[in-house]
């Protein structure tokens, strides 16, 4: 008799997206803005110069970068601080006492994610948009890697909130892994330009595959065949799904 | 039919700690229960394994004749907990945690039910208010409409009434009297036995992770609770053998204005009053003053938990 909930989960969906609108200067504006911030910084510093071994202006090249960093960025709060958030304040008992399976739950939590990463990166190219030679050369894999990104983002977003007990250990997390991680992964530069050393370190970046073909989608160039990658940033996402499910389920750090 | 019915359930914490011990009870369709025990007893271990929210070590338990823990989904739309400790959503109004935590549970909100509930239990006026803004004791309350918004069958109240005024507490007893006399189950824990006495018709007490005792609210207070015949004189009394023995039925005990005589029941049913009265007037002359008291669930909840502790140390 343990039917589905899809009202629940939709709820919750819709509960996860009013929180971070309610706060949509902190949770929209702000990181927007950031990205924005970092565009002009480097505009200046870098002026007219050409990307190495890419066909392509600075300026141009980190567009895109900056739209999938700063989707990734809010993926991962939007869960992370909305777990924390709940365990600290401790109202993440209603979510466990809800009649909802770990899927629901899930499913809420990562759609919830990609609706803010969706939406911070449109505020992003929207301001740009005036003030950039943007193409959109390939919509489906910006579609495709815009998701699998937010998804992978959001899901582990949830579970270093199933696993952090405070607010640190939520910083710690974002500091010391989701940063170096994301700056690794080619927002800034390409990843050919990076001693040898990083470039094989990249290769388990799922980040950069992630970057690169977000990339590619707008300017038909990158590091690596996006093509190639999609199996990698699909199975990823995947993975970060079913890890998620399987510690909900099991009540990970959340149930004693 | 039982609403809840509990079979040797287990709670071993991670550190060792044993909080439930082969726990057996039953919660009868439509009672109104009282779960009571000192802190650190058990109690929110039982409601949380109930809620979901701790994992139990072993046990079985059947919610209105469905396996709780295979049936976990549909048991839990039939259950409102409110949890223990004032929890809080910062970025909703009371109306907006209503919906959701309706929706949440899979009921379309009821906006009437959920106006009603607000208007029950004193919050129409903060409707409009972020929760961060209301007192301790509208969370409080807040708590109590979360729980009660998707209509369970049985509602559990874990110390729903702390730092809640005792006029709003008196409203609200009202308020669930209303819901129990329509049928919904209600389990409660609370440290205010007056309270507990008056509104439950079923107790049971655990303390050291254990059921001390789990019966009807009468029976308990019929079989457990004695009542007193104290007796007071102008002159402190000492007790001579011959006063011990002629009042040994009684237990008498001294005290610096009288003699105190524990009544009991005769064969007919009658109370021991005259008897102890008589014998104590025969020994020591009439009292200056003189009165019964019975005993109170506070009184048989400490002589219960007490008499536990004795036998575990």
């Amino acid at each position: 008799m343990n039917t589905m909930n899809l009202r629940g989960s939709w709820t919750l969906f819709k509960k996860e997206v009013h929180r971070f609108l309610k706060v949509k200067m902190q949770t929209i504006i702000t990181p927007a803005l950031t990205a924005i911030l970092y565009l002009l910084i480097f505009r200046y510093a870098m002026g007219e110069r050409q990307v190495p071994g890419l066909d392509v202006d600075y300026f141009t090249f980190l567009v895109p970068g900056l739209a999938m960093m700063a989707m990734m960025q809010n993926a991962f709060a939007n869960t992370s601080s909305s777990m924390i958030m709940g365990k600290v304040m401790g109202m993440h008992i209603y979510l466990l006492m809800a009649p909802l399976s770990a899927f629901e739950v899930v499913i809420a939590f990562l759609a919830a994610a990609v609706v803010r990463a969706t939406i911070v990166a449109v505020v992003f190219l929207s301001v740009l948009y005036p003030f950039v030679d943007m193409s959109v050369l390939h919509l489906g894999i910006i579609l495709l890697y815009g998701l699998c990104a937010s998804i992978i983002m959001g899901g582990l977003g949830l579970i270093a909130g199933m696993w952090a007990k405070d607010f640190d250990n939520i910083a710690m997390v974002t500091n010391f892994v989701i940063m170096p991680l994301t700056f690794l992964s080619g927002v800034f530069y390409s990843v050919k330009q990076l001693p040898e050393f990083w470039q094989r370190v990249n290769d388990a970046n799922p980040f950069f595959y992630l970057t690169d073909g977000f990339r590619y989608g707008f300017l038909g160039i990158g590091d690596t065949d996006p093509y190639a990658s999609i199996m990698v940033v699909i199975g990823t996402a995947l993975l970060t799904i079913i890890s998620c499910w399987y510690l909900w389920s099991i009540g990970w750090r959340m149930k004693e | 039919m039982s609403a809840l019915e509990i079979k040797g359930l287990n709670k071993v914490y991670g550190n060792g700690n044993v909080a439930l011990h082969d726990v057996s009870l039953s919660v009868p369709k439509g009672s109104f229960f009282a779960l009571l025990g000192p802190n650190g007893a058990g109690k929110s271990t039982l409601i949380n394994i109930l809620a979901d929210t701790v994992r139990a070590s072993a046990g079985t338990a059947r919610l209105f004749d469905h396996d709780l823990f295979a049936e976990r989904n549909w048991c839990k739309r039939q259950i409102g907990v409110v949890p223990q400790e004032v929890a809080f959503d910062p970025f909703f109004t009371p109306r907006e945690v209503l919906a959701f935590t309706s929706g949440l549970f899979g009921c379309k909100p009821d906006y009437v039910w959920i106006d009603h509930l607000l208007e029950r239990l004193e919050l129409s006026a903060h409707v409009g208010k972020n929760t961060r803004q209301l007192s301790g004791g509208m969370r409080r309350r807040l708590l109590v409409a979360q729980a009660l918004v998707h209509r369970p069958q049985l509602v559990i109240l874990d110390e729903p009434t702390a730092g809640v005024d005792v006029e709003l507490r008196r409203r609200l007893w009202d308020f669930m009297r209303e819901l129990n006399a329509a049928g919904t189950t209600i389990l409660l824990t609370t440290h205010y036995l007056d309270e507990a006495e008056e509104l439950c018709d079923h107790v049971a007490i655990i303390d050291q992770g254990k059921v001390v005792t789990a019966q009807p609210m009468a029976d308990l207070m019929e079989q457990v609770a004695s009542s007193y015949l104290w007796m007071n004189y102008e002159k402190q009394l000492s007790l001579s053998e011959g006063d011990a023995l002629a009042l040994a039925a009684f237990k008498p005990r001294l005290s610096d204005t009288g003699v105190c005589l524990q009544l009991g029941k005769l064969e007919n049913g009658q109370s021991t009053f005259h008897t102890a009265y008589e014998a104590a007037v025969a020994r020591f002359g009439p009292p200056q003053d003189a009165g019964v008291r019975s005993e109170d669930l506070e009184d048989v909840f400490l002589r219960l938990t007490k008499k536990k502790m004795k036998e575990a140390t």
